[in-house]
């Protein structure tokens, strides 16, 4: 029997195998060093990111009028093309930065092991498989990678009651959604014989099909990755398990997560399903308006301040389904360029939280945040800018970001759905902004006088990159929207 | 189907014989109970402790383990059927993806995992 | 021959029954338990089709999620021991310290 051998490729999957071999590394130092060792795993971690980001950045020449890209390799499994780049670089970024601000947060805590940026490196491989992944069965399985890691870490701080609970949950809710993510997988295998995003979309526009199979098979991956991404309905794990979970980690399962479900969603949809377009865009137009509004008013009656994140970022990934549905180049542009200014903007805002949330996240209510404003004036600025900028006012990263999302959708006709965004972003005005009057209006009362809080070199280093992040994203927004705009060619 | 046959008369001979033996002893069998008989554990003999005890969480782990790397040998099955056409590259491969298995196992010695106490 | 639609709607019933258990049980044992239910629900999906289209994708499919369910299922049993040695109980409704 003649066995056709896949091209190998090794050059495309550089980026991920650097990753996994530094996965691998801090795992055994881990268990083959001494103590002094490992104090620097944290930091042979960034390492590891940050080499995987130049790969990223230089494979396949730079972001532009590239002719080289895409290259589809491994029989088709895996692409690597801009958006696939663009969102392993907001990916990297994302995990950079939750490396930078998990070393203190992990020494006070008293779990210091190699062990968690291990499981962050593997969360990373999963997520970069996703948006690089071109065919379902790769896809699959960096969500899965994903996913998995991402269970271990939620419960990591297993002295905590709420984090078992929160990692029990996850794990739960968290498969039973796979189990219909992977049902949908099947019905469209069995619809039309191949998992190949291109195979499929090739197939439904050759045979003018639209069977009912098809038809379910979509809805249920629609509701597979509708609970990956957080939206409502499917939205029930987010806030306990955000709330539940270690800082660090509620940070980047916030941005990194989202942004690489984010990837797999959008390259499922636009790249194999473009001819059922008539249906999905009606099912998200519904989805994306619940998203928003549900999430920004629940989040008006929450007084933990970690809690109130993950229901704005519930509202966030409404936003994000607002220019889903535009579904053209500029559509997709806006929503690389939101994911980047986001994970930016919400990594920053947790790390103030994990700062002031001192050891055993005991000081996460709004009212633990009153005077911060007098005592310590610039942990106090960084977090209003961050705030401001999921509000979406200028001159920051997230309004620059919202207008975009926004003007797409109205460019496609949208604009019922924009009129609910934008008095959403009102409304999400209100719970920003009742942190930021406890930081400066407010007297600190006596029985929260704060602690002198504690900055350690490597969190300052990740609160100067969020703000100049926001900052330079906001003011400076030509060249990314151009690395974003480039982005969508090439699919 | 009719190839199948057999295996249904091998079934029915199975079933047959299975009731048969239950019928006869609950007909012809002398019926005797008394309390020790009667208890559902230790075939008759006094019970030494309850039924319901707890073991140690050590198996969990133990089973933890088994699973894990006993689910990843169905990777070797389609391997090695295809051993000879697939080549070098085939063995390279499988050798990577067995080296990783390895290193989670020696991870789990390290950490010390496989002791029992 | 056994017509294809059988294989899916067993699946699709087993599918059902896994999904209504996991809504119905309150020990989270049992509901991961359903929720394996409903992976091999969907590998039967697989199998079938991929024999009727005569296409080895779904083996391959099959055999990617029985690994992934292995490895979900380690990672489970381990939270929910994690759990049990905190709070002695594996009943969901008592696992209820986050509301809003």
């Amino acid at each position: 029997m003649e066995i056709l051998i896949p091209t190998i490729n090794l050059e495309s999957i550089y980026p991920e195998i650097l990753i996994t071999v530094f996965a691998i590394l801090v795992l055994l130092l881990q268990v083959f060093t001494s103590l002094p060792g490992r104090k620097q795993l944290g930091y042979i971690s960034l390492t590891g990111i940050v080499l995987a980001s130049i790969i990223v950045l230089t494979q396949g020449g730079a972001f532009g009028e590239n002719t080289a890209l895409p290259i589809y390799s491994f029989s088709n499994l895996w692409v690597v093309d801009n958006f696939s780049r663009f969102f392993k670089l907001i990916i990297l970024i994302g995990t950079g930065l939750t490396v930078l601000i998990s070393i203190k947060y992990l020494k006070d805590e008293g779990i210091d092991h190699g062990e968690y940026y291990s499981l962050i490196l593997f969360t990373t491989i999963g997520m970069m498989i996703m948006a690089g992944g071109s065919d379902l069965i790769t896809i699959f399985l960096g969500i899965e990678l994903m996913s998995i890691s991402l269970y271990v870490l939620t419960g990591y701080t297993r002295k905590r009651l709420l984090s078992n609970e929160s990692s029990l949950k996850y794990f739960l809710l968290g498969s039973f959604a796979t189990c219909f993510l992977l049902y949908g997988i099947s019905l469209l295998y069995g619809a039309t014989g191949t998992t190949n995003l291109k195979g499929i979309s090739g197939f439904i526009s050759d045979a003018n099909f639209g069977s009912p199979v098809l038809i379910i098979g979509m809805v249920l991956l629609l509701i597979g990755f509708g609970f990956k991404v957080a939206s409502v309905p499917f939205h029930m794990w987010t806030p306990d398990v955000y709330e539940g979970a270690p800082a660090p980690i509620t940070a980047f399962m916030s941005a990194s997560p989202k942004a690489a479900a984010f990837a797999a969603f959008l390259r499922v949809f636009i790249e194999a399903l473009p001819s059922l377009q008539g249906v999905w865009v009606d099912i998200i137009w519904v989805l994306a308006a619940m998203t928003m509004t549900a999430g920004n008013v629940i989040a008006l009656v929450q007084d933990n301040v970690k809690r109130m994140l993950a229901y704005s970022s519930i509202a966030h990934a409404g936003y994000i389904l607002v220019a889903f549905i535009s579904t053209d180049k500029s559509g997709i542009a806006s929503i690389l360029y939101y994911m980047l200014a986001y994970t930016f903007m919400n990594i920053g805002a947790f790390a103030i939280v994990i700062i002031i949330g001192g050891k055993g996240e005991e000081k996460v209510h709004v009212k633990d945040y009153t005077g911060l404003g007098y005592r310590y004036p610039l942990t106090a600025a960084a977090m209003t800018l961050f705030l401001l900028s999921l509000t979406g006012i200028p001159p920051t990263a997230g309004f620059m970001g919202k207008l975009y999302l926004f003007s797409a959708a109205i460019k496609s006709g949208y604009v019922g759905l924009v009129t609910i965004a934008v008095l959403n972003s009102v409304i999400s005005l209100y719970y920003y902004l009742k942190i930021i009057v406890a930081m400066y209006l407010k007297e600190p009362e006596l029985d929260v006088a704060h602690d002198s809080l504690v900055f350690s070199p490597a969190m300052v280093i990740a609160l100067i990159i969020a703000v100049c992040g926001v900052l330079l994203v906001g003011i400076f927004p030509s060249p990314y929207i151009a690395m974003a705009q480039q982005s969508y060619i090439s699919f | 189907m009719s190839e199948y046959i057999p295996v249904l008369i091998m079934l029915i001979i199975g079933a047959g014989t299975s009731a048969l033996i239950l019928v006869a002893t609950t007909i012809i069998g002398p019926k005797k109970s008394f309390a020790d008989k009667m208890e559902p554990f230790e075939c008759g003999e006094s019970p030494i402790v309850s039924p319901k005890l707890r073991f140690s969480v050590k198996f969990y782990l133990v089973a933890l383990f088994f699973v894990i790397f006993d689910i990843e040998a169905v990777f070797l099955y389609p391997w090695a059927v295809l051993f000879k056409s697939l080549g070098l590259f085939g063995f390279v491969e499988m050798m990577i993806f067995l080296a990783l298995l390895g290193v989670g196992l020696i991870y789990i010695w390290k950490k010390g995992a496989l002791e029992w106490e | 021959m056994v017509p294809l639609n059988h294989y899916l709607y067993l699946s699709a019933i087993l599918f059902s029954i896994g999904a209504v258990g996991v809504f119905t049980t309150r020990n989270a044992m049992i509901i991961y338990m359903c929720i394996e239910l409903m992976f091999n629900a969907v590998n039967l999906t697989f199998i079938a089709f991929s024999k009727f289209l005569n296409n080895l994708d779904g083996h391959i499919f099959t055999f990617m999620v029985m690994t992934v369910a292995a490895a979900e299922a380690a990672v489970g049993l381990a939270i929910i021991i994690s759990m049990f040695r905190n709070k002695e109980t594996v009943n969901v409704d008592e696992i209820n310290l986050m509301k809003g």
